[in-house]
């Protein structure tokens, strides 16, 4: 009989103890964060959507080589001597053409790896996290200033300025033949 | 009141009729239940430090209306292996079972569905049609859960009327009625005169009562909650061990109707526990229509202190709801059978033996 009164007493305080709480917390100002209305304040170092800063990019493919998934894509092109590829902000000059520069974002895994190796600092995580599509291919970011065209062009020009070497060299090797010619007469 | 003004403006008792039957529905059910699912959510969200539905409407008062218009766009699936009459006829008649309790609720002194001297005893008798309906989709699903479910509810609800009915006899045998417009009636004038205080007869009765009144309401609020199938008691529905019990089957507007009975049963047994204790639609602090002098301002005043009432108790409810875990079979049974009913059986022998003096 005991134990039955204080089972019944037991419950009554316990769930009047459980409501007095829960009641508490309908004042308790909401946690929630009205996302789109709303963004949440983002770490310091969060990782997010690459940015690659074509005007700082020499080509090196040291960001492509880091990449643990393989999901940036360079293509470069020798500039001509004569052509003028302009400087990185720190005083480099530029030596490659960028072809092709892709980077595959449906692969990424936002691991970093891609930014510590780059020695002009120019590929880097932004603060963009809403890219989603409805088409995967659009996840593929191409961030070579070049119009396809041009990129066309300037590997012309450098199979062009090649040829030139070559047929240059090739005069050059022939050469002794026809200058020695006109010494003797 | 209000079948004789229907009676007088379209001349034809089954048209009045008709209306009569259909006006709680439309003008107090429906919204209601739309209230209702939106107050849940919401108190569900505060209670959880949460914000709950906020993007249609202010502070998302459309969202229900938004999901109904879902429901209703949403394909009514029947698998191939269901019994398709009882499958379709089932919401159908839980539904009206919930609703058929509507009709003997006085919402106030101009409006009762039908005055009947048994209203409560009807209430009791077609809120049983519910079970029949529960284990009908349990059945035709053809799914064990939804079975499970099923026989879970009818278990629960079977058990949980003795002592609903066993305090209702307690106020019966105080009142001498069933009649709910009548036992309103009753407990008119000011608070202190609900059947909760020990009635409106003053005396060392009513004084000695209103402990064991006390105790008859939290029975028969905690066993209208197992009723219902609200949480503690919601062991038919326990989403973590059977889906979502005797209505997994069920979708769109089928499943929308098994919604509506749920929220309209928790309105119809704070509505019946309010009438019982609380003095149904009457005003603890008197009236302001009486006040002023304008007597139609009454009926909807009383109208006022009805919802208002009721509403606090589905309040009540929904707090209870997120409060508490869920009962295991085994406990709800020994809630039931060995505190809720020897307790209800004293309590109606003291408060017999009270009137007695
Ligand atoms: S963040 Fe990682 S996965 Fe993404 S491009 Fe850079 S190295 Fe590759
Ligand atoms: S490491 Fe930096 S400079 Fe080198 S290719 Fe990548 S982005 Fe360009």
């Amino acid at each position: 009989m005991r134990e039955y009164l204080k089972n019944i007493w037991t419950a009554i305080i316990t769930i009047l103890i459980g409501m007095k709480i829960t009641f508490k917390h309908l004042f308790v100002p909401a946690v929630t964060i009205q996302y789109p209305d709303v963004k949440p304040q983002l770490p310091e170092r969060e990782r997010n959507r690459l940015y690659v800063n074509m005007d700082d990019c020499i080509g090196c493919d040291q960001c492509a080589r880091a990449c643990p998934v393989n999901c940036i894509s360079i293509e470069t092109v020798k500039g001509l001597p004569t052509e003028d590829l302009g400087k990185t902000s720190q005083g480099r000059k530029k030596a490659l053409w960028v072809t092709n520069f892709t980077i595959d974002f449906s692969k990424c895994c936002y691991c970093q790896l891609c930014v510590f190796p780059c020695p002009t600092e120019c590929i880097y995580m932004t603060d963009v996290y809403e890219f989603s599509e409805y088409e995967r291919g659009n996840l593929i970011y191409n961030f070579s200033t070049l119009t396809p065209e041009e990129a066309e062009q300037k590997k012309i020009n450098y199979a062009q300025f090649e040829a030139d070497k070559a047929k240059e060299k090739a005069a050059k090797a022939a050469a002794p033949v026809n200058t020695s010619a006109p010494k003797e007469q | 009141m209000t079948y004789d003004f229907f009676y007088k403006l379209f001349g034809s008792q089954v048209v009045a009729a008709i209306i009569q039957g259909l006006l709680p529905l439309f003008v107090f059910i429906l919204p209601f239940a739309v209230f209702a699912v939106w107050l849940e959510r919401k108190v569900s969200a505060h209670m959880q430090d949460r914000l709950g539905p906020m993007r249609v409407g202010w502070h998302g008062w459309l969202q229900t209306i938004a999901d109904i218009l879902k429901l209703l766009q949403k394909e009514d699936i029947i698998a191939s292996e269901n019994d398709k009459p009882l499958f379709n006829i089932a919401p159908l008649l839980v539904f009206i079972g919930s609703y058929a309790a509507f009709a003997a609720i006085p919402f106030s002194s101009a409006f009762i569905g039908s005055n009947l001297d048994l209203g409560v005893f009807f209430i009791v008798a077609v809120s049983g049609l519910v079970v029949a309906g529960i284990l009908m989709a349990g059945w035709a699903s053809n799914n064990k859960y939804s079975l499970l479910g099923a026989m879970r509810s009818a278990a629960q609800i079977i058990s949980y009327e003795i002592p609903t009915i066993l305090v209702i006899v307690t106020i019966v045998m105080v009142t001498g009625t069933l009649n709910l417009n009548t036992l309103s009636e009753m407990q008119t004038g000011h608070f202190w005169n609900w059947m909760i205080l020990g009635g409106p007869t003053l005396g060392v009765a009513k004084f000695l009562m209103i402990p064991f009144m006390i105790i008859g309401f939290v029975i028969i609020y905690i066993s209208s909650l197992a009723e219902v199938n609200r949480t503690p008691f919601d062991i038919p529905e326990a989403e973590s061990e059977l889906v979502s019990g005797y209505h997994t089957e069920y979708s769109g507007m089928k499943f929308a109707m098994f919604f509506l009975a749920e929220y309209a049963n928790m309105f119809a047994v704070s509505a019946v526990v309010a009438a019982l204790f609380f003095g149904g639609y009457q005003s603890p602090i008197g009236y302001l229509g009486n006040l002023i002098g304008i007597k139609w301002l009454i009926p909807i005043e009383q109208l006022f202190w009805f919802t208002a009432k009721g509403l606090f108790f589905v309040f009540v409810q929904m707090w209870l709801r997120w409060t508490l875990p869920r009962l295991r079979v085994d406990q709800l049974m020994a809630a039931c059978w060995k505190y809720l009913i020897p307790i209800a059986f004293v309590n109606l022998i003291i408060i017999g033996l009270i009137t007695l003096m």
